[in-house]
């Protein structure tokens, strides 16, 4: 239906068309002495990108984010195999990283300054604690609720417990491990900023910080405009990979 | 998990990972983990105390205003943005854009625009909350059975009748879920925005108790802390496991 | 359908007496006190089809899982050629009754997949894989994935699955139930051909009367609470009269109608 593509491509151009619009005129009227125009705010980030500063920052920003996430992924998908498989472990484990899920874990900040500084271990911490619950849980959950009859299947052909394990619990809940990985990445964005604007300000956190004290508020508020924008593509791109990645293996199950 | 035919409860392994904390602390490990059972007392002795009753009080106060906000804002806009399609293609790529976003970054953005103060906080409060609730809204009012909007405009339900005794229920148990998740966000948020803006509530507490390096206090209120939020996120799951019974036989 | 009829009367005299495949002893099983079988003992005749037919409730699948060795029992125990039953088994294959495939895995992966946990070289199980993607009629797509086919056709490959590890009892848990009325009429002939064609022992759950009397060299009426076998059928003059002309013979219709007045009172 390529008139139906057309029509919500429109749309869309539209609602941005709108909603920039209106930042423009209420940067115009103004609204406040710290509310620059959109038009205003865009060329502070052409300038920026320009000169370069964008990209250090970015350097500097994504850094811990990166590095958190692969630790993040790496442990949390372990721990929320772990969980899955055994019942012992689950319940030894999981009540922590259900308070955690739970628990506005930005308040252990301060903590994490005082026992590891204002240094990149801190800022990696924050975003392990906010990025980890998540992925824990959905590991746990994908594995528990991997459907009985397919499990059944393996055991009724005799495979092996590490072959029911690779070959059908892995495969069938990567799905939603996967997307547990994104909504970790979500949450790691989060605290990355945080940990940017709360401990030092560095890369992004230091342009915003930065251009606040000495007013230069398009700048400031490009500096937002960007790192919004960078995660929200950078998610799309993730659910478009998960899309592709597991195409109908949600599908199927079903026994119609 | 049972051990000799004894169902364990399900959060029974804190009293263990509690005892682990109390040897730890009495260890002497760290000096910013002291025993569990010092962490208690001091939390008695710091729950009566003017500062943490204020504390609580203007968290609460933002907290509670961010949600009511979201929740008064976010249902109706949810609601008619499932009714209709344009609202729906106009707003709700913004929707989702918000949903994923990282809110944080725009906390410098509200202090500049609304003071460094409460009202920051509470539009933090409803910005993490608000966006879950309108995008469960419109899925509770998409998913709502054809026949069952049929079947009440075949007894001649009125347009407001249909709305509020056809739409409303049907897609209650989603708005519910919406609205505990979005709670669960707003805790986060209100936390977030004190500790970014820290002159009030809990964020200026920590900062004094990290500044003076009171280990106890600091593991008090955030024990406190936790707890409150873990409450509050069982109490909706439990309200809405008995407002949603009728969800899973649609 | 090959075998010439004259073969086939002489196999059937000299099976005057048939030996058993399967046979199910004294089994009890209960879950948290509730009784699901009773004492229940049953024989299963070597390359015949047994059906095991009741009202929901009556155990009928907890019996095949049993016999398959993916529940244990209370008491009582299985034999399988005359080894006692321990877990699962090369000599038993199971179809399930919501096709338990691997939705990440093509129809040729899905059909090897018995094979791959048998540790079968790749090469080697893909072509034993195809041979039986032809016989249940899915040749062309062997790339495909679950849920791009039908259900129908997603039980043939549940189907071919099973032939392919070649094992002598055929366990199949209300295989046609999840599929429409025409494919499954289908599938009821073909299930005969195959009957013939392949010299294995057929177990088969239904909780359709009249596909249990069509299918069956025996129907095994089981009754719920505690479940209990209160009734073998052993249908005998229609079995070689051809596929088509089953459904209006004589035996048939009383055989229907003889369960429905036994089982009539069990339906809620």
């Amino acid at each position: 239906m390529p008139s139906a593509i057309n029509r919500s491509l429109a749309l869309k151009l539209l609602s941005i068309f709108i909603v920039f619009g209106a930042w423009e005129i209420a940067g115009h009227i103004p609204v406040s002495y710290a509310f620059p125009t959109f038009l205003d705010s865009m060329q502070a980030l052409g300038r920026m990108a320009m000169d370069g500063t964008l990209f250090v920052a970015y350097g500097e920003t994504l850094r811990p984010l990166v590095v958190g996430v692969a630790i993040s992924a790496v442990l949390g998908i372990a721990l929320g195999l772990w969980i899955g498989l055994s019942s012992w472990f689950d319940w030894l484990v999981s009540p922590i990283f259900i308070v955690m899920q739970a628990a506005p874990l930005a308040a252990l900040i301060p903590l994490l300054v005082m026992v590891y500084g204002i240094g990149l271990t801190s800022k990696v911490f924050v975003v392990c604690i906010m990025a980890m619950p998540v992925i824990v849980l959905n590991t746990a959950g994908a594995v528990r609720n991997t459907p009985s009859s397919i499990i059944e299947m393996g055991r009724s052909f005799l495979g092996t417990r590490p072959d029911i394990i690779l070959r059908i619990i892995i495969p069938s809940a990567s799905p939603i491990i996967f997307s547990g990985l994104r909504l970790g990445v979500s949450a790691g964005f989060i605290g990355a900023i945080l940990a940017e604007l709360k401990i030092t300000p560095t890369g992004v956190g230091d342009i915003i910080t930065y251009s606040r004290s000495i007013a230069d508020y398009p700048s400031m508020y490009a500096a937002i405009f960007s790192i919004i924008l960078l995660a929200v593509l950078f998610l799309n791109l993730l659910e478009l990979i998960e899309a592709n990645l597991f195409e109908g293996n949600n599908r199927g199950y079903a026994s119609d | 998990m049972t051990v000799f035919g004894v169902r364990l409860p399900g959060m029974s392994s804190l009293i263990l990972w509690g005892l682990l904390w109390e040897l730890v602390g009495r260890s002497g490990f760290s000096f910013f983990v002291p025993p569990l059972s010092e962490v208690v007392t001091t939390l008695f002795a710091v729950i009566g105390t003017p500062a943490f009753l204020n504390a609580l009080g203007q968290t609460a106060y933002a907290f509670f205003m961010g949600v009511l906000a979201a929740i008064v804002i976010g249902i109706p806009v949810g609601i008619m943005m499932g009714k209709n399609r344009l609202l729906d293609e106009l707003l709700l790529p913004w929707v989702n854009i918000f949903l994923s976003a990282p809110l944080t970054a725009l906390v410098p953005v509200l202090m500049v625009l609304f003071g460094f103060g409460m009202r920051a906080i509470i539009i933090t409060t409803t910005l993490f909350a608000i966006w879950i609730i309108i995008l469960n809204a419109r899925a509770g009012v998409m998913q709502i059975n054809r026949s069952l909007i049929d079947m009440a405009r075949s007894f001649g339900a009125t347009p407001l009748d249909a709305f509020f005794k056809v739409y409303c229920w049907a897609a209650l148990p989603e708005i519910l879920g919406g609205v505990r998740i979005g709670i669960i966000r707003a805790v986060k948020g209100v936390i977030i925005g004190q500790l970014l803006i820290s002159i009030v509530g809990f964020g200026a507490l920590f900062e004094l108790y990290s500044n003076n390096f009171m280990m106890g206090h600091f593991w008090a209120v955030l024990i406190v802390l936790f707890a409150m939020a873990f409450t509050i996120s069982e109490l909706l799951a439990h309200l809405e496991r008995r407002v949603s019974y009728y969800a899973a036989k649609r | 359908m090959a075998m010439p009829q004259t073969d086939e009367n002489v196999v059937q005299a000299f099976e005057a007496k048939p030996e058993n495949a399967v046979s199910a002893r004294n089994i009890t099983k209960t879950y948290d006190k509730v009784e699901a079988l009773r004492d229940l003992s049953l024989d299963f005749p070597k390359g015949q089809l047994t059906s095991l037919l009741g009202p929901s409730g009556c155990g009928k699948t907890t019996l095949l899982k049993i016999i398959a060795g993916l529940l244990e029992p209370t008491s009582g125990e299985v034999e399988v050629n005359g080894h006692k039953v321990t877990g699962p088994g090369p000599d038993r294959a199971f179809v399930f009754q919501d096709f338990a495939l691997l939705p990440w895995a093509s129809v040729l992966r899905n059909v090897a997949f018995g094979l791959e946990l048998r540790r079968v070289a790749k090469s080697e199980r893909e072509g034993i894989a195809e041979k039986y993607i032809r016989d249940v009629g899915l040749s062309g797509f062997e790339k495909n994935f679950p849920h791009e086919l039908s259900g129908g056709m997603r039980q043939r490959v549940g189907l071919a699955r099973a032939l392919a590890v070649d094992s002598d009892v055929l366990l199949m848990d209300e295989p046609f139930s999840a599929v429409d009325e025409q494919t499954r009429r289908k599938f009821q002939e073909d299930l005969l051909g195959l009957i013939q064609h392949e010299n294995k022992t057929f177990i088969f759950v239904t909780h359709s009367i009249e596909e249990a009397v069509y299918v069956s060299d025996q129907v095994a009426i089981l009754l719920p609470r505690p479940s209990r076998v209160s009734e073998i059928i052993r249908p005998s003059s229609f079995r070689n009269k051809g596929v088509s002309n089953i459904r209006r013979d004589p035996e048939y219709l009383d055989i229907v109608d003889r369960i429905w007045a036994s089982l009539r009172s069990y339906v809620e």
